[in-house]
């Protein structure tokens, strides 16, 4: 433990005094990355009875923003709050740089954190509540002062360092938790649902404003998030989790496009979920015989599933194709409703057995819609976006 | 504090009711107690004070000259007000750890803290005062246990001293303290903390610079409460402070039941009631200085 004597010894390429870091961060357009990784090593957090966090392990690179992506009640934000040492997990380690940092306060681990709420000082200026960091370090008054304005620069809220957060807009007060956060020159930042509280055209400009800060600065960012879209947009690798558990951890394209597990099939994008049964498994390919009535190639991802088991084989609405002709593999039904979204139209079909299955078309400015009761056949775009996964207990 | 803003002649017509409707007629029974049973006696007290003698056979400003030209009755006045201030700031200090504690328990806690607080409110004052006799007298809890312990030779005089007054007076009005501060921490954002700490600020430096300000209006609104209650305690003073200290509601007493000095009686209410109210504005103005600067 003998890194504990500094709060900040991974920021050595950082300039030595505030005021020099001030003008640096101002002209600091090809920073080089000095994030530092994070690894939560089987983290477990029991509240009583019940286990709000169950051995989770994630290595973080220096650098990466990765988003925890799940559900309320999953443990994601549970998961930060061990991570900030605002809670002590039941076991497991965190990791910052070199250092286990399982003893530290939150002061001590040199993490930026930005609120849901914010979490402003509603007392305080704008200008005040980005000092607050600092003075609590104990820099000199210029230094502060020199911080302060490279800050507010930053976030370009120069004007506003006067006004009191109650005055600010939702975008501001924003701006003004994140220059708050990051003044103190964390090694980590920290987002909690950052963008839950903006309406919808400032969340896309903040979300960009975020990711351009967090690629100049290089700094290692863990985003909480229910939004899928915005761990999709945003996260160089994105964490599923589910009832405290790590479902999934991986890059965008793998969560959507080899989701490993049904709930992540399930709660990242849209998917069918059809029930059959495997009539052929070798390695990590089965053959299902859907209850639709058809029997279709599938990846297992899990592996587990042998010939006669019951599975559920997902595959999203945009993996279908509209066929023309008829062929091996084919969902057939007929059309109940078409839902014209602009660029798409979904189509709920209706298969043999009762079922309903959406398939998504691109739509052609002009082109009639397919009315309801027309027969129609959906094959898959490929076998790799059909997934086939065991039917968990009690589904 | 808004008992203090005569809550019956609040005005319904402010901003917030874009058509005056008949609504302010609801208030008019209020309005009419408070003018008979409040208005009425409070200008009958300022007639009588204005007589002269203490026959009332003139009217002249003799009462008020009288009152103040004896250092006497200054010396009451000023020891009355700083009996209030001592009480409310040991109520305030004693106070605001409990509200804390309270905010920062869990449920089942929090019910027993409560019932804890509000005990005091749910017995008679006299009840209390009793109490406190049985607990400082020369025979008391405190001294049998101070004797058996080899501290003290002989019992302490604990009863009939300012101290004990205090103490008693603190504990009588700890809930006017402790209600009002529960209300405005519990609003506290718990994340404001947080963001202290992660910040890098120790917890005594978050106590000063966050959670302290934004509880000032819980402060003032309880310090209000207390002060008020402390000075005017008639029972409490009497009983526990005995006939040695004299602050004015005792001293108002004798002038009317035992004097039958009606208007020298009159006169020193007035003066009393000005000066307390003079104290209530002043933490008024603080509450309104803290409350924009919060909300600003």
């Amino acid at each position: 433990m003998a890194a504990l004597q500094s709060t900040r010894p991974h920021r050595s390429p950082e300039p030595q005094t505030a005021a020099e870091t001030a003008a640096g961060t101002a002209s600091e357009a090809t920073a080089k990355p000095a994030g530092v990784a994070v690894t939560l090593d089987g983290i477990t957090h029991r509240f009583g009875a019940s286990t709000a966090v169950d051995n989770v392990t994630l290595e973080i690179k220096a650098g990466e923003l990765v988003a925890l992506l799940g559900p309320s009640g999953c443990g994601k934000t549970t998961l930060l709050r061990i991570l900030a040492g605002f809670q002590a997990q039941t076991l497991g380690r965190v990791v910052i740089g070199d250092r286990v940092v399982d003893s530290l306060p939150p002061a001590g681990r040199g993490v930026g954190i930005v609120f849901q709420n914010y979490a402003l000082f509603p007392h305080m200026t704008v200008a005040q509540n980005v000092a607050y960091g600092l003075e609590a370090r104990g820099a000199a008054r210029d230094a502060v002062r020199a911080r302060v304005e490279a800050m507010l620069g930053l976030v370009k809220l120069d004007a506003m360092r006067d006004r009191f957060p109650k005055q600010l807009s939702g975008g501001q007060q924003q701006r003004v938790a994140l220059a708050r956060a990051l003044a103190i020159q964390p090694s980590i930042l920290l987002l909690d649902e950052p963008f839950a509280a903006l309406d919808k055209n400032l969340r896309l400009d903040m979300q960009i404003e975020i990711k351009q800060l967090q690629r100049r600065f290089g700094i290692t960012t863990i985003m909480v998030t229910h939004d899928q879209e915005e761990a999709l947009s945003m996260a160089d690798r994105i964490a599923v989790l589910s009832r405290g558990k790590l479902e999934q951890f991986g890059t965008p394209e793998d969560v959507y496009d080899r989701p490993g597990t049904l709930f992540v099939n399930g709660f990242v994008g849209s998917a069918n979920q059809l029930r059959g049964r495997v009539v052929r498994a070798s390695g990590s390919v089965a053959e299902v015989a859907l209850e639709a009535g058809t029997v279709l190639t599938a990846v297992t991802p899990d592996a587990a599933l042998a010939a006669g088991d019951p599975a559920i084989l997902c595959v999203r609405p945009e993996n279908l194709r509209l066929a023309t002709e008829a062929a091996p593999q084919q969902i057939v039904g007929t059309v109940d409703l078409a839902l014209p979204l602009g660029p798409v139209v979904v189509y709920e079909v209706r298969t043999a057995d009762g079922g309903k299955v959406k398939v998504t078309e691109p739509r052609v400015a002009g082109a009639a819609l397919r009315a309801p009761g027309t027969p129609v056949r959906l094959q898959p775009v490929s076998p790799q976006t059909c997934r086939a996964f065991a039917v968990p207990a009690g589904a | 504090m808004t008992a203090i803003t005569a809550p019956g002649l609040a005005g319904p017509a402010t901003a917030a009711w874009p058509r005056i409707g008949r609504e302010w007629t609801l208030a008019l029974p209020l309005a009419a107690f408070f003018a008979v049973f409040f208005v009425t006696p409070l200008l009958l007290l300022v007639a009588v004070s204005l007589y002269a003698d203490a026959e009332m056979t003139r009217f002249g400003l003799d009462q008020y000259i009288r009152f103040f030209g004896d250092t006497f009755n200054l010396a009451v006045l000023g020891s009355t007000l700083l009996l209030g201030v001592k009480v409310t700031a040991l109520t305030l200090l004693f106070g605001y750890p409990l509200a804390w504690l309270y905010t920062r328990s869990g449920p089942r806690m929090q019910s027993a803290l409560i019932l804890v607080i509000i005990l005091p409110l749910l017995t008679s004052v006299v009840v209390r005062t009793f109490a406190w006799i049985v607990i400082l007298g020369r025979d008391g809890i405190v001294n049998n246990l101070l004797l058996s312990l080899g501290l003290a030779e002989t019992p302490l005089r604990l009863l009939y001293t300012e101290g004990g007054l205090v103490a008693a007076l603190v504990q009588v009005q700890m809930p006017l303290m402790v209600l009002p501060l529960i209300t405005t921490l519990s609003r506290l954002d718990p994340n404001l903390l947080d963001a202290s700490a992660a910040l890098g600020a120790g917890p005594w430096r978050g106590f000063l610079k966050v959670t302290l300000p934004l509880s000032l209006p819980g402060i003032v609104a309880g310090c209000l409460l207390t002060y008020a209650a402390a000075v005017t305690a008639f029972i409490t003073q009497s009983l526990v402070g005995g006939g040695q200290m004299l602050f004015m509601p005792q001293y108002i007493y004798q002038q009317t039941i035992t004097l039958h000095n009606w208007p020298f009686a009159a006169a020193i209410s007035i003066v009393f009631m000005m000066s307390v109210l003079g104290v209530v504005m002043l933490f008024n103005l603080l509450g309104r200085a803290s409350k924009g600067y919060v909300h600003a």
